[in-house]
């Protein structure tokens, strides 16, 4: 309760900024919190992965993006109305959506009784690794991995891309022109 | 930042820890938390505090910018071939059973290798991102 009460803060906090710089920061912070929401419910890999890729390397990246922009967003040339229509009715559409959903942790549901217990009870004698969470995402469901991993490898393809695909160009006049 | 001492003293003192970490997270992750994913990025994050501490280009004599790139695609090669030595020995694509003496560790040490392959492209993804980034005048 107190870490999702904090949550709403840095919400609102990144809403109201309109120094970029600020709102980077409290973005690391966000990423934080919610690392700390996933130790509480026990999903320790997702926080680990939260805290390094969420508060790590993308503040890290924003403030690059930073250095090569400005700091201070602009006002936005249009009213905010509509924005906010479409976010408070997903919300409120998502919010009615988790009064149908069973308790967190309850035994019986679909979650916790299809291939889970399987691979609780499996997964020691068929791949001698206790870290259940390893062993599904790296055997039983390696082939998910395997996009996953090439997914990034994509991604960071198509960054790299747009960010050198100018450099590339040989050094002459038609680059000085190009160039602000 | 080049010069200050501070900064410079504190991140040699770090960086051998980080490494460590991040060899940790890799191979513990069949025992605690972690994996190739966490541990590439803690491995990236510590070429990306090198670098803002050490400058871009000594960061770059140690870790060129080429062979950055290159790991992108080949942890996904070692992944894929993984994959395709298991299908060699006669199972299934992604299959590790046969690589060990019996399925069991034959698994085990797939997902290790498995988990070296997400760690070099997530790695490499993330410091030749970070590279390129720096590498922009503004």
């Amino acid at each position: 309760m107190v870490l999702l009460t904090l949550l709403a803060a840095v919400t609102l906090g990144i809403i109201r900024m309109r120094n970029l710089f600020a709102v980077v920061i409290l973005g690391g912070i966000y990423s934080f919190l919610m690392a700390s929401v996933m130790i509480v419910l026990d999903a320790v890999d997702v926080a680990m992965t939260e805290a390094s890729v969420g508060a790590g390397i993308s503040t890290v990246l924003m403030l690059g993006t930073l250095y090569l922009t400005h700091a201070w967003e602009i006002r936005p040339v249009h009213r905010d109305l509509l924005p906010m229509f479409v976010a408070v009715a997903t919300g409120a559409a998502l919010v009615f959506g988790t009064f149908a959903l069973p308790p967190f942790g309850a035994a019986d549901t679909p979650v916790n009784t299809h291939v889970a217990p399987y691979y609780l009870e499996n997964s020691i004698p068929d791949t001698l690794v206790p870290n259940v969470v390893t062993s599904v995402l790296a055997s039983y469901r390696g082939f998910d991995t395997l996009g996953e991993t090439t997914v990034i490898f994509t991604a960071g393809i198509a960054v790299l891309m747009l960010l050198k695909g100018r450099r590339e160009l040989k050094p002459g006049p038609k680059r000085r022109r190009l160039k602000r | 930042m080049k010069l200050d001492v501070i900064f410079r003293i504190a991140a040699k003192i770090f960086i051998p820890f980080m490494l460590v970490f991040a060899m940790y997270v890799q191979f513990h992750g069949d025992f605690g938390p972690g994996g190739g994913f966490q541990a590439g990025v803690v491995a990236a994050a510590m070429v990306i505090f090198y670098a803002i501490i050490f400058g871009l280009e000594s960061a770059q004599k140690i870790f060129p910018q080429r062979v950055v790139e290159l790991m992108v695609p080949a942890g996904v090669g070692i992944f894929a071939s993984v994959g395709i030595a298991g299908m060699l020995m006669g199972e299934n694509y992604l299959n590790y059973s046969p690589l060990g003496p019996d399925s069991a560790h034959g698994q085990e040490y797939g997902i290790i290798l498995v988990e070296i392959g997400v760690l070099v492209t997530v790695a490499g993804t993330m410091v030749a991102i970070f590279y390129s980034f720096m590498g922009r005048d503004r």
